[in-house]
């Protein structure tokens, strides 16, 4: 029997009798049959399946362990239930509370996987048709060697054109189908393979979106590695609204570059406006800066009722269930373009494009389902031209006479302050402008996150949101920001230059913030933070909303993040990498690090790449307003890499922290890879999961979270220094952990050397060695019996 | 108001709710019959105030009649530490909150495991996670809260109040912890 796989070929006989020999049950594997390009040597782990590495998760769960949060009670999963699971019961399967919060865990990062997997498919197959499967890859011209260090790390095979990544799908399809049936009752019940398997699951996805992100750029004509990526309008006050509108909202990229060919091509661009929001904005600017990003994630129903838009092309990921609702009620047509989200709409993808613009502008239709990007560009693009006339711009919003007018209804049940999931003061200010006051609705608009739960919730159908919007109406006109456009994977040359003084301490650390706009106190706190760390000389990384959110405050003089600090990925600048699927540039960065600066084999040697990154290089990652399963699987791609995340009060909601203890001495010994003694090594990086309670909190747990036990001195005393300053600062006095932070005298920061000693002397304190770390006993080179 | 719905409305837990404290009186003897108390003051502690008078310092009153250790977390500290009182620990919530799930952890004076833990001012779902964490992970440990709106994940939650009667029953907690 011969099976033939994409990842191995295996030859298996039964029984063979030959002039040679006599053979039975003979298994060859040859491994897979790839163009090879590749001189390195195979790793160990190419393809790993569910549990190959297993061990390697469960060192770090053994240092980090779950913090349950149960959201709920009970288990409602299958028809033996509810199950109350309170007072340590059982599930009628069985299963504890402990392992129906990772199995929860689990199930949200394989939607998030699956999610952006599933991106990486469709853009794939497209991107082929269109382009062909022998387009090569290129992300960074000459300046990228290391291509895809994720396919490589994980799959062993270093691609070369758009075809070869067809296999690394297969294969990340086929992990998440195992994956997903992991969560299948009866099977898996411990509650650290659950864990274990929401790790291997944040690891697909992180390969999943280096596929979609690398094909993209390189067939599209993204910005390849490029620290200058031009800057592109953001913000609401951009838009001129004299002109045809269209807006475009999810991830998925091509219709909406098709809506600009088709402008191009016609000499049309100056003739209307392509506006977006969440990460189709952030990837349109990369295909073209002329476009527009309105805001994040949050901002769809505050745009589409300010009757803006003329058209509203839909394709996948984080749209508004009720969107069509919303583009009916300011009278602009829809156009869902994925299969993913269909919203009940005609399939018009057969038709021609007279017809379907012919039955939107006589209003026959309020929306159609066009699964071919190219028809939709045309359609989307003649429909906003004919329609704009028409619509003058139809909005939801209302004047100030009726906003008051509709305050007025209010009874002051609280209903909208109770849905409200940052619980702002929404009745008090409702309250406030049926007296004629306004500035108490004007001031929620910062905080809010427009997700609309108070107006459902409010018994007088009092249209909060809208009234919100529609007092803060001079405050939406002077949206008005520029944002560096995605700028794609770090170039191998940056690595070089700052790959020593990253693992050195010297720079202290990349902070990355990417993820969701569930923020607790608005889009501002991100930028605040962003420009924090770059100040202090950190990297500091942006994607998805947040990159969004990051541009969209100014200083006193009037510039952005993005204005005022370089791309480039070096101490002190602020590296925008694009959307959602570009943060495995930032997970790809750190294992550049481990490959290029350290020189560690990298094809399929996942152990030890992580190993590296865990002990050396102080990466972390921030998702302040992380609110989607993609965000719970992208966090989990990096804990698998050891790389620590922050999220904000609402990730708790995530059901459970990584947390590790820095009380427990013994949890924090590690293998000096120069003797092999297993020795102290420190509380850092103290947590792999944890959520702020304030902006200022995670600030200091993020210059914390950078230490590894590795720094040198001098850098242990910049991390440190930063870390006591901005606790100072912020929380207020000397920290109360300093004693286990420094391991050598040399360590004490200069400026700072009487308040510590101070601490020390009254801790006690006594010198420790700083080791070679390393969780693997396979890496150390010699052993104590030799 | 319903007294005993989650103040957010969709936050609710399954079969396990905490018990009304309708009156002073119970938060006092459940105050007075723990050994080992523990209070956690967040930093919505911070910012209200009744009748002029900032709830930070009616905590330090409590704090001080009962003898409770408090840890701060975020950026509270520096309001305790303007007023003289020095907190126990300072500590992000997570953190306490997951050394609360183990039996084993002594306290933040080693001597022995806490008893009750009164929690007050952590943003309202946080702290509704971080009880439900205690509720199912702690079950040697009781919980109560102390902020205005119902947390049903704790053993003991004031109703949802007005402000002026959530102070009038702090007030009267500590008077009573007085006598």
């Amino acid at each position: 029997m011969v099976e033939l796989r994409r990842d191995s070929v295996n030859v298996k006989i039964k029984e063979l009798n030959s002039d040679i020999a006599h053979f039975r049950d003979l298994s060859i594997t040859i491994g897979a049959i790839t163009k090879e390009t590749w001189v390195e040597p195979m790793g160990p782990t190419p393809y790993p399946s569910l549990t190959t590495l297993r061990s390697w998760d469960l060192k770090l769960l053994e240092r980090y362990k779950p913090f349950y949060l149960p959201f709920c009670d009970l288990c409602c999963m299958c028809t033996y239930g509810k199950c109350d699971l309170t007072g340590n019961k059982l599930g009628a399967c069985g299963i504890s509370m402990a392992a129906q919060q990772s199995r929860t865990v689990l199930l949200a990062a394989c939607i998030g996987a699956s999610t952006h997997t599933a991106h990486a498919r469709d853009l794939l197959t497209h991107l082929i048709e269109r382009y062909g499967e022998d387009h090569p890859i290129n992300v960074g011209e000459l300046n990228v060697d290391i291509e895809a260090p994720l396919t490589r790390l994980v799959c062993g095979i270093k691609p070369v054109n758009l075809g070869d990544f067809e296999e690394v799908l297969d294969y990340c399809e086929k992990q998440l189908t195992q994956l997903l049936s992991v969560t299948h009752t009866g099977q898996e019940g411990n509650n650290l393979d659950f864990e274990s398997k929401v790790f291997h699951a944040g690891m697909i996805d992180h390969v999943g979106m280096e596929v979609a992100d690398i094909a993209q750029i390189s067939a599209l004509g993204f910005p390849k590695s490029d620290p200058e990526a031009s800057l592109a309008d953001l913000g609401l006050g951009t838009v001129d609204i004299k002109k045809p509108v269209i807006l475009v909202i999810g991830h998925n990229v091509p219709p909406a570059t098709e809506i600009i060919d088709y402008l191009k091509t016609r000499d049309l661009m100056s003739e209307a406006e392509v506006t977006g929001i969440c990460c189709t904005a952030l990837d349109m600017t990369r295909y073209s800066a002329k476009a527009k990003i309105i805001g994040p994630i949050s901002w769809q129903l505050r745009y589409v009722r300010s009757g803006v838009p003329d058209v509203i092309v839909i394709d996948e990921q984080c749209i508004r269930a009720d969107i069509l609702q919303e583009a009916q009620h300011i009278h602009a047509p829809l156009i869902a373009t994925s299969g993913k989200n269909c919203c009940g709409l005609p399939d018009r993808t057969h038709d021609v494009p007279d017809e379907i613009v012919a039955d939107f502008v006589s209003g026959k239709i309020t929306g159609a389902l066009i699964l071919d990007p190219v028809k939709v560009g045309e359609v989307a693009v003649r429909t906003a031209l004919a329609i704009a006339p028409k619509r003058e711009k139809h909005k939801l919003l209302p004047t100030h006479d009726e906003l008051i007018k509709l305050a007025k209804k209010c009874t002051g049940c609280v209903l909208c302050r109770r849905a409200c999931p940052n619980d702002l003061p929404i009745s008090y200010a409702v309250k406030a402008a049926a007296q004629g006051n306004i500035s108490g609705l004007d001031e929620l608009y910062d905080d809010c996150v427009g997700c609309g739960r108070c107006e459902s919730a409010c018994p007088q159908k009092i249209p909060v949101h809208s009234i919100i919007v529609a007092a803060a109406e001079k405050k939406t006109r002077d949206e008005s920001y520029r944002i560096r456009t995605g700028r794609g994977a770090i170039q191998d040359i940056e690595i070089r230059k700052v790959g020593g003084p990253l693992v050195l301490g010297e720079i202290p650390g990349i902070v990355a913030f990417v993820g969701c706009a569930n923020f607790p106190k608005g889009s501002r706190e991100v930028a605040e933070m962003c420009m924090e760390f770059a100040k202090r000389r950190y990297i500091v990384c942006t994607s998805g909303c947040s990159a969004i959110s990051a541009g969209m405050y100014r200083n006193e003089e009037g510039k952005t993040a993005y204005e005022i600090y370089p791309g480039s990925f070096e101490a002190g600048g602020i590296v925008n990498v694009g959307s959602c699927v570009s943060n495995a540039h930032i997970s790809g960065a750190a294992i550049k690090i481990a490959s290029i600066f350290a020189r560690r084999p990298l094809r399929g040697n996942y152990e030890e790449i992580a190993d590296y990154v865990y002990n050396r290089v102080g990466a972390v990652g921030v998702a302040w307003g992380a609110m989607s399963q993609k965000a719970a699987s992208i966090a989990a791609g990096f804990w698998r890499l050891g790389i620590p995340v922050v999220v904000g009060p609402h990730g708790t909601k995530y059901r459970r922290m990584l947390l590790g203890r820095s009380d427990k001495e013994q949890d924090w010994y590690v293998y000096d890879a120069r003797t092999g003694e297993k020795v102290y090594g420190g509380p850092v990086p103290e947590h792999l999961f944890f959520a702020a309670e304030t902006k200022e909190e995670a600030m200091v747990m993020v210059a914390k979270l950078t230490m590894r036990p590795n720094d040198t001195s001098k850098g242990r005393a910049i991390k440190l220094t930063n870390y006591i300053d901005l606790h100072k600062r912020l929380i207020g006095g000397m920290p109360h952990d300093v004693h286990l932070l420094v391991r050598k005298q040399a360590d004490i920061p200069l400026t700072m050397k009487e308040d510590i000693e101070k601490i020390l002397k009254e801790m006690e304190w006594t010198e420790h060695e700083i080791p070679d770390p390393t969780l693997l006993s396979r890496m150390i080179r010699k052993s104590k019996e030799a | 108001m319903p007294l005993a719905e989650s103040w957010q409305t969709a936050e609710i837990p399954g079969p396990k709710k905490a018990s009304l404290i309708i009156k002073p009186d119970i938060a006092d003897a459940i105050i007075r019959r723990a050994k080992r108390p523990i209070m956690i003051v967040g930093y919505g502690a911070v910012e209200y105030e009744v009748e002029g008078i900032k709830l930070i310092e009616c905590l330090i009153e409590l704090a001080n009649k009962g003898k409770i250790p408090v840890v701060v977390t975020a950026s509270t500290a520096r309001e305790f530490l303007n007023r003289g009182f020095s907190p126990a620990a300072l500590m992000p919530a997570v953190d306490i909150g997951n050394r609360l799930t183990d039996p084993a952890w002594k306290g933040l004076d080693g001597k022995e495991s806490y008893d009750l833990a009164i929690f007050v001012g952590l943003p309202y779902s946080m702290e509704w996670t971080i009880l439900s964490g205690l509720k199912h992970f702690a079950p040697y440990l009781k919980t109560m809260t102390l902020d205005c709106v119902y947390q049903p994940n704790a053993s003991w939650s004031f109703p949802n109040s007005t402000i002026k009667d959530w102070a009038a029953n702090l007030r009267g907690i500590v008077e009573n912890l007085g006598d």
